[in-house]
This record gives C-alpha cells, structure tokens and sequence, in this order.
C-alpha cells in the first residue's frame, strides 16, 4: 500500500513539475527572462509544495499506525487476554498480524483468527483515510501552489532552500552517527570502569577475560576480576605488529614511490601504479591466511634451521603480512606528495649540479616531508584498527612481550574474541570491548587529527 | 623556409675585442620527431651579458639550456653539433655534467627557492660540491653570494627563515646568489625578470651589470629595452634559426636583417 502511494506520489511530482513549468511559461507570456525565477525552478516548487506535505503524512502514518492498530486489537480482546502475560500478550499480536499480512505464525487458534480478522478491517480503514488524506494533500499543495505562480515569485529561493534542507540533514545523519557512536563507547567505558577500576584496566598487566567467572559465586571472586582486564599486553602487543609492519611498508613503500614518481617512464607508471592500488583492495582476510598458511610456518622452519624456535603465531608474521598490506597506502599517498614537488624545484637543484639522487635527499623528499609523514600516519592507523590477519596469524594469547617471534594479541582481537559467542550484555566481559574500543579511537582518532594538521601546514608552503 | 642564415657578428670582431667562453657551432635540437634549433653558431664572449631575443617559440630558451644540458632531463630531446666551453665540448662523454652545471649555472624564469631557509638556499650549492670544508667557511660563501646578489643588507636578520617567505624580486636575487654560491664561470637566465614589477626588475637588471665583472652572463629577454640595457651583444632568433649576432647598439639601431628590424620595432606579429 506504502510503495504504491510513493509510486503515486512520484508521478505526482513529475506531473506537477510539468504543470508548474508549463504555467510559468504561459505567464511569463513567450518572454521567459521577465520571470524572477526560471521556468524549471517554478517546476520544481510546485512539485515540492504537492509532494513534501504528503509525504510527512505517509512517514508520520507509518510510524503511528502500527502502535494505534496494536493498541485497537489489544483494547477489543482486552477481556479474552486478561489473564496472558506480557511475552504471551506480544506472541498473540505477532501472531494475528502474521495470519492477517502474511508471514510465519508460530500458534494459531480462534483468538488470533479473530484478531486477524480485525487487523485486517483496521487495515483496511487505515489505509483508506491514508488513501485520502495524500490525495487531499497533494491536490491542496497543486491548488495553492499553482495560485502562487506569479512573474514575481521567488520559486528558486524555496528550490535552493530546499536542497539547502536536504542537505543538511544528510549531514546531520553521519555527524550524528559519529556523536551516537562515541557516546555510547563513553557510556559503557563508563559502566566497565564502574564494574572494573579503570588504573587496573589501564596499567594492568594481565589480560585473560576468557577466565572471568560468571554465574554463581562471582561476588567470592569479584577481587581478582578487575585483576584480568590489565589492558597493557595488548596494547603492548598492537604497538608490536604496528611497529613491525610500519618498518616494512614505510622503507618499501617510500622508496617505491620515489622510483614511481621520478625515475619511472610513463608507461611502467601507468601500469604499476593501480596494481599497486589493487594490492589496497585485497579483502584482509586473505593477507590473513596468506600470513597463517605461508608466511608464519615459514617463519617457523626458518627459525627451526637457525635454532630459534619461532612459535607457529607470531607478531612477526602478521606484522610482515600487514606491512605488505599497507604498502599502497604509503607509496600511493606519497607518490602523490612527491609528484606535488614542482619540478622547477628539482630543475633548481639539478641546475645547480646535484645530481638526480641528490635532488632527491635533499630538496625533493625534505620538501614533501610533511605529506610523507601523514601518509605513514594514515598508514598507522590503519595498521592499528586491523583485525583479520592478526587473529589469523598473531594469536590470541596476550603475551606481554617485545619478542617479535613469540604469539601476541591486538585490541581489536580481543574486542572480537569478547564480543563472539553468547554473552550477558553488561557482564564485565563485554562491556571491557568498550573500553577497548574508545581507547583505540583515541589513539586513531589522535593519528589522524597529527596527520590532518600536518597535512594543512604542507598545503601552506608552496603558494 | 631553405635560407641559412648565419651569425653575421663576424668572429674577427668579436674575438679582438674579448675572448670567447662558449661557441656553439652548428647546434641543431631537435624534440622527438621535430627540430627545434637549426644550425645555431653563436660564440658568448666572456665578461659580457649577452642577450637572446625573438618571438616566442623560437627556441631561445631551448638553446639556453644546451649551454649547461639541461635539455638532458628531457628525455626526447636530443642535441647534435658542438658546444665549447673554454673549447672543450661539454657534450663530450668525458664530461661530467655535474661539473659544467657548476661551471655553467642557470637562473630561471619563475624564482624557484627551495622550501628551505635562506641560508640553506644559498648553502645548497656549495655542500653538494664540497667547497667548504667548515661551517664558518660556508657561512662565509653564503654571506658573499647574497651580497654579491645585492641581497644581503635586506635578509641578514632573517637567514634562518624559509626562502620562500621572500618577496618575488628577492626571492629572484636569492636565486642568483644560490647560483654564484657555486663560483660558476657562466650565468644563464631565462627571462630572469618576467616574474617581478619594474623596481624588482630594475635591480635585478643593476645586479646583472655588476656581475658582468666576474661572470660570463646569458639572458633571455622578450624586453626590448632590458636587452638594450644590460647587454653588450644581442643575438635574435626566429624559427629556430639564429638570424642575427651583433653588438647590442649595433642591433638596436642599425639591423642588417629585416626581422630582426621588425621584431625590435614591435612590428613582427
Ligand atoms: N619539452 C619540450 N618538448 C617538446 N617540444 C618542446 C619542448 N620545449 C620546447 N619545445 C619546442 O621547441 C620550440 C622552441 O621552444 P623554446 O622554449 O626554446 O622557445 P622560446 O624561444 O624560449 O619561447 P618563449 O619566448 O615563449 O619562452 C618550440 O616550438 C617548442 O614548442
Ligand atoms: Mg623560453
């Protein structure tokens, strides 16, 4: 019924935009230039007028009438379901609807027949005065808005300001999101640290939630539960694999985009350059077995030959592995920036006898400095908030250590291994993801702000 | 187009009057499939500011830059016939262009500072080469290159500020300080003065009359009057063909050639 009106009300706006076009012409009289607003603008605005009001009725009815439906069946069969309880109350009304709309009904006896049947006449009701509420709405705003075309109405100021509306409140949507999200992290973080101090989870050196004790006895133990959400080893672990994938992608990538930007040809250029940017758009999770299946064991029979024992996860596996995967982040950013270098900088310094690599340490890559380090930065924080290879290839054992060959843990690891598999919703457990969570945002949220204003400052310096 | 013109300053005439630096002798440049220069001879006399003048497009700066190769970092461009400098031809494989660029430096049309402070700027040069063993020795080639470049008195409180900061004019005479930093024998400059206002241009143009002393300067100029001014000889060019070689007042008042009497006279289109 819903989808219908909106076809209609579709062909409505066209329509209306036609009529309203067309009547403008007709005032303006052949001489087009004498209105204040062009023709298409008179269009769009009596479509607006005719549409926008009765699409808030369908929006506005389509959140009401459920609840006013739900409300008419319960009132009718209020003495038949005296004696139900609330989950058998809301069964029955789920119940009827399906019988009346179609669906799966779990239990079905004369009762839901009944409320089925009244479900259906309500319906029925509803979607007539629905029917003719839109149709007087639309032929109101046609009415009105038609009587307003004149020479001098200012059709483009309500055009503009309506796609001003629009968007704004597309805007609105994803600032509001980011602002839910980040309140609910501080929200929970906030309920966790009241369950768990928030120094032991901070400064803590133990991490094993897996061990936290829930049901019967949990107070006798409630001292050494805060004792397990020592946050440490993994960010300990994060800063490891980071640190290892950034000192592989940082030379590699660097240097490849120098090679791309000033000693390539053209045509190796073109060609390398999006293979490299498909290398971005691997799925992780394939780096991930890539890093299980391959790179670790072979770390692990390299180290076998050489008398190490490397374990079968490792932070040096997934870190290599990642490494590789921010790759094109580093060189394609920064062969951008080094490309951004004017070449009559690198004339300068060549007319001045330096020779290509000269021009290069010393003018061409000091110049795009700051575009290179936010690069690496950007790079970072994408490292920090990956999840896949790690759990693939580091392990889940949050081992405080610096021993790249030994297993380690991630933050966003651990939010997965807490969040997986059936948990209470305000158990320590879970809520200690949240905790994690908001840490890791600050750290990326703060990378990206550096990488930002450094970013700003290099814009500066060239004009 | 099948006339030849050649350079009509005779070689008699110039070289008894002062010894020659560079010669270029027979230059033809082409850019990929299609020849930019045809045949250019031209000697640039030492100790004088010589001038480059035509219209647009008719590889004045396209022969600049042979003098130095730095048409090398083209890579279609491809440069035959000699060019000599102290009669050796600097596209001789023995030569090291690193070396002649020393002997050899270029200002260019834009100023193009490095985005480093003042002192780096005029450093740069010299470091690369390894002209100064001490920091104090450094310092004091870069105090002389900016002072020689009549920079100086205005910047020596802010040395260690971005050369970027600069004024357009000053940021020009930063450039020529950072190219005299090297001792180079020779100056190219590409229009030098295009980017700045007449005051700018006035002294950059006094700047070059006094470095005519110790330097060996080339200039390309679309300004009539800059080329009377600071030079001792002008050459003209069209088409890629060098049309006329002589002494500056010579050109200005008595061409042998009627473009070049066109051209000067603003009649050529
Ligand atoms: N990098 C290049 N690639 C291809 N052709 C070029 C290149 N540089 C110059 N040319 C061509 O060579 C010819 C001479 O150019 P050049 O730059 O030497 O002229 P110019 O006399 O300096 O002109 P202007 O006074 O406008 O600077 C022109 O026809 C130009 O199109
Ligand atoms: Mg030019």
């Amino acid at each position: 019924m819903i989808a219908t009106l909106l076809l209609v009300l579709v062909a409505c706006a066209i329509g209306a935009f036609v009529i309203g076009r067309n009547r403008a012409i007709a005032i303006a009289g052949g001489k087009v230039a004498s209105l204040h607003s062009r023709p298409s603008h008179h269009g769009a605005s009596l479509a607006i007028v005719c549409v926008v009001p009765a699409l808030a009725l369908i929006v506005l009815w389509s959140i009401i009438a459920p609840n006013v439906m739900d409300t008419a069946v319960l009132s009718r069969f209020s003495a038949e379901l005296a004696d139900y309880g609330v989950p058998q109350i809301e069964g029955f009304l789920r119940d009827s609807r399906a019988v009346a709309f179609g669906g799966i009904a779990g239990f079905t006896d004369e009762l839901t027949e009944q409320a089925a049947a009244y479900y259906q006449s309500l319906n029925a009701t509803g979607n007539m005065i629905l029917a003719a509420g839109t149709a007087l709405f639309v032929l109101a705003g046609l009415y009105l808005g038609y009587r307003a075309i004149k020479l001098r109405t200012r059709a483009r100021h309500l055009v503009e300001r309506f796609i001003l509306v629009i968007l704004i409140a597309c805007s609105a949507v994803a600032i509001l999101t980011t602002i839910g999200i980040v309140l609910s992290l501080v929200v929970e973080t906030f309920r966790f640290f009241q369950k768990v101090p928030a120094t032991d989870f901070l400064f803590g050196l133990h991490w094993s939630p897996q061990s936290a004790f829930e049901g019967a006895g949990r107070e006798a133990l409630a001292q050494d539960q805060s004792k397990i959400f020592g946050a440490i080893p993994i960010f300990a672990g994060t800063l490891l694999i980071t640190a290892i994938a950034i000192l592989v992608a940082g030379p590699i990538g660097l240097m490849s985009a120098i090679y791309l930007s000033d000693y390539a040809g053209p045509r190796f250029r073109a060609v390398a350059k999006p293979i490299l940017e498909i290398l971005a758009g691997v799925p992780t999770v394939v780096y991930g077995f890539f890093a299980a299946l391959t790179v670790a064991p072979f770390l692990r029979n390299l180290g076998e030959s050489v008398g190490t024992s490397v374990s079968s996860e490792s932070a040096l596996a997934a870190g290599l592995v990642m490494g590789i995967m921010i790759i094109p982040f580093v060189s394609s950013l920064s062969d951008d920036v080094i490309n951004a270098v004017p070449q009559s900088l690198r004339d300068g310094s060549a007319a001045l006898g330096a020779t290509k690599s000269e021009t290069i340490r010393k003018v061409v890559l000091p110049a795009a400095l700051p575009g290179i380090v936010s690069a690496l930065l950007l790079a970072i924080s994408r490292a920090i908030g990956e999840t896949m290879i790690v759990v693939m290839a580091a392990g889940l054992a949050a081992n405080l250590t610096i021993n790249p060959l030994e297993a380690v843990t991630t933050v966003t690891v651990q939010i997965v291994t807490l969040l997986v598999g059936d948990q209470e919703f305000d158990s320590a457990k879970t809520l200690a993801a949240f905790a994690l969570g908001l840490a890791l945002f600050c750290i990326t949220l703060t990378l990206n702000v550096i990488a930002l204003r450094v970013v700003q400052k290099y814009r500066e310096r060239y004009d | 187009m099948n006339e030849n013109p050649v350079a009509l300053g005779s070689e008699a005439e110039t070289s008894s009057k002062t010894a020659v630096k560079m010669r270029g002798t027979g230059v033809d440049v082409f850019y990929g499939d299609k020849q930019a220069l045809f045949g250019v001879n031209l000697d640039i006399p030492e100790n004088q500011v010589i001038a480059l003048i035509g219209p647009s497009g008719c590889g004045k700066s396209t022969f600049l830059r042979c003098l130095n190769r730095m048409n090398d970092t083209i890579d279609i461009c491809r440069v035959t016939g000699e060019i000599t400098l102290d009669d050796q031809n600097v596209y001789d494989p023995s030569v090291d262009v690193v070396e002649l660029r020393a002997r050899v430096g270029m200002v260019f049309q834009k100023p193009n500072p490095f985005p480093k402070s003042i002192f780096e700027n005029v450093a740069y040069g010299p470091r690369i080469h390894g002209l100064a063993r001490t920091r104090s020795e450094l310092e004091e080639i870069a105090v002389t290159s900016l002072e020689k470049a009549g920079l100086f008195e205005e910047v020596k409180d802010r040395l260690h500020e971005p050369g970027t900061g600069l004024s357009g004019g000053q940021q020009q005479r930063l450039c020529i300080a950072r190219a005299i930093a090297v001792s180079p024998e020779v100056i190219l400059m590409d229009e030098p003065c295009s980017a700045l206002d007449p005051i700018a241009t006035a002294r950059v143009e006094e700047l070059i009359d006094d470095l005519r002393q110790n330097y060996t300067i080339v200039i390309v100029t679309h300004s009539m009057q800059q080329a009377a001014r600071v030079s001792q000889r002008t050459a003209m060019f069209h088409l890629g063909y060098l049309v006329e070689e002589d002494e500056t007042d010579t050109i200005f008042t008595n061409p042998s050639n009627p473009k070049t009497q066109d051209y000067i006279t603003g009649r050529y289109g």
